[in-house]
């Protein structure tokens, strides 16, 4: 309960900016150092892109599968959904079950554009 | 120590020294983090052989044990590479970014109970904020762009598979795994870590630091364990990096310290996970009988225990990834996609619903 008190202030993710400096300080002196360490030696050949030796054909930015766009898309729709669920979670207990079925709506709302999902076969993978 | 810190929040000398304690615990944990990971590699050769019945390395240090360090200096001396028709900047921010993102996630994780050291109470956690689980799933999600953007950058038809594949796979298992944690914030009615272990740390059926939320959300901790699997590439997730059909996957085109940053980033994620189950599910620094620790050898003692368990939690999430990688074998990518969004999405909805009502009926 005593945590439940607490104030929190937005010094609090002072720290977090120590973390990044030092994610940020690691990363910047590690790429310097393996850049001037290893050893650099081009050539025409070498310098292609790798394609199980044989000589590249075309460019490797084709066209993809609609299918992993849609993946995408309704990612961005449910997790945006799921999100909606995070507040309600927190408050949870005090909404009781008032709270519990007004969520139990909004979730078969989500189902129903799910099954609907289902139904148009964007999920099956041939 | 929050009406204390409440009282003196004005107070600049006292913010200074809080702030150097939490510098250096964050110097802790991040070594600590970078540690476990080069370890890692050591281990999961040693694991891997031991399930094959071989020895693994042993000829660097004794046991192999220098054999992480090995690796490191040999990848700073490797040459490198940058295809000629690769976007510059883009091919070497990539491995950076998964790397920043797997690096900033340990600061919000609480390691350890309270501790008093020179009169001053403080808990050993880097960042105390009550946003802490959203924060872990924010920064996590940043490292698909890590693999998105290292894939295409390379210009190369292999890569750009394994990214696009990996970049869907991350996705998809997100919602499950966002849904699996909406059944523990029920529970606990917060999104701070610190309170979701608080919680853990009361007795259950009188043993003090075992009211554990495995035992409230079995179905949800499953799920969460999978999607884990999932958003660390691991087998049977391993589809990214499926060397069968797309050679390295989207590191294909890497070397030197840009490759090892791609794949120490995973290490550290699959460290990071293990870490977050332990706290969301496993009591995080709660075990049992700690109360009976803390009273017999006093808080300190009990705080650094809980510390150490903790650590051990997390050393032994890392052995489970490992273990299951040598029991499963590969799921096919269709398989994957069905597993995530016919059976564990609805799954975890079911989960959300059930323990709603659960709650209200025991409430």
């Amino acid at each position: 309960m005593l945590f439940l008190t607490k104030i929190y202030q937005p010094s609090d993710y002072l720290p977090i900016l120590i973390q990044f400096g030092l994610a940020v300080g690691f990363i910047v002196i590690t790429m310097i150092a393996t850049h001037a360490l290893g050893p650099k030696r081009h050539s025409k050949v070498k310098d292609e892109t790798w394609e199980c030796g044989i000589e590249p054909v075309g460019d490797a930015r084709t066209p993809i599968s609609v299918k992993y766009f849609l993946i995408a898309i309704l990612f961005v729709l449910f997790d945006v959904e799921v999100i909606f669920l995070y507040p309600w979670a927190v408050n949870f207990k005090h909404l009781g079950w008032f709270g519990f079925f007004e969520m139990i709506t909004y979730l078969a709302f989500m189902l129903i554009g799910f099954y609907y999902i289902v139904k148009r076969n964007v999920l099956k993978w041939e | 120590m929050w009406c204390i810190f409440a009282k003196t929040i004005c107070d600049l000398d006292y913010c200074m020294i809080l702030l150097l304690i939490k510098a250096v615990i964050i110097l802790v944990v991040f070594g600590i983090t970078l540690g476990v990971a080069t370890y890692s590699t050591w281990a999961e050769r040693k694991v891997s052989a031991y399930m094959q019945d071989r020895i693994g390395p042993m000829r660097a240090g004794w046991a192999g044990l220098l054999q992480p360090l090995a690796d490191a200096g040999k990848m700073f001396f490797k040459e490198e590479f940058i295809p000629a028709s690769a976007n510059k900047w883009l091919f070497i921010a990539g491995p950076c970014l998964a790397m920043l993102a797997a690096c900033m996630t340990s600061a919000v994780i609480p390691f350890g109970g309270e501790m008093e050291l020179f009169g001053e109470k403080f808990l050993i956690q880097a960042v105390d904020i009550n946003i802490g689980i959203l924060y872990v799933f924010a920064v996590v999600a940043l490292g698909v762009y890590g693999v998105m953007i290292g894939g295409w950058a390379s210009n190369n038809k292999f890569s750009l598979l394994g990214a696009i594949r990996a970049a869907s796979q991350n996705i998809s298992y997100e919602l499950a795994m966002g849904l699996s944690i909406i059944a523990v914030i029920m529970l606990t009615g917060s999104l701070s870590l610190n309170v979701i272990v608080d919680r853990q740390v009361q007795p259950l059926f009188g043993i003090g630091g075992m009211n554990w939320n495995v035992f409230y959300q079995p179905l949800g901790f499953i799920i969460f364990l999978t999607c884990a699997f999932a958003e660390c590439n691991r087998t049977p997730f391993d589809l990214p990096e499926c060397e069968t059909e797309l050679i390295g996957g989207y590191h294909t085109e890497y070397s030197s310290m840009k490759l090892g940053f791609y794949l120490f980033a995973e290490y550290i994620n699959m460290f990071i996970s293990s870490l977050v189950m332990a706290t969301l599910y496993f009591g995080g620094y709660a075990y049992p009988f700690m109360d009976v620790v803390a009273g017999a050898l006093g808080q300190n003692i009990a705080a650094l225990l809980g510390f150490g368990l903790f650590i051990g939690k997390g050393l032994f999430g890392v052995f489970f990834f490992m273990w299951v990688r040598w029991t499963l074998p590969r799921f096919r990518y269709d398989q994957l996609m069905n597993l995530g969004w016919k059976s564990l999405f609805p799954l975890a909805i079911a989960n959300v619903v059930l323990t709603g009502i659960l709650i209200l009926l025991f409430q």
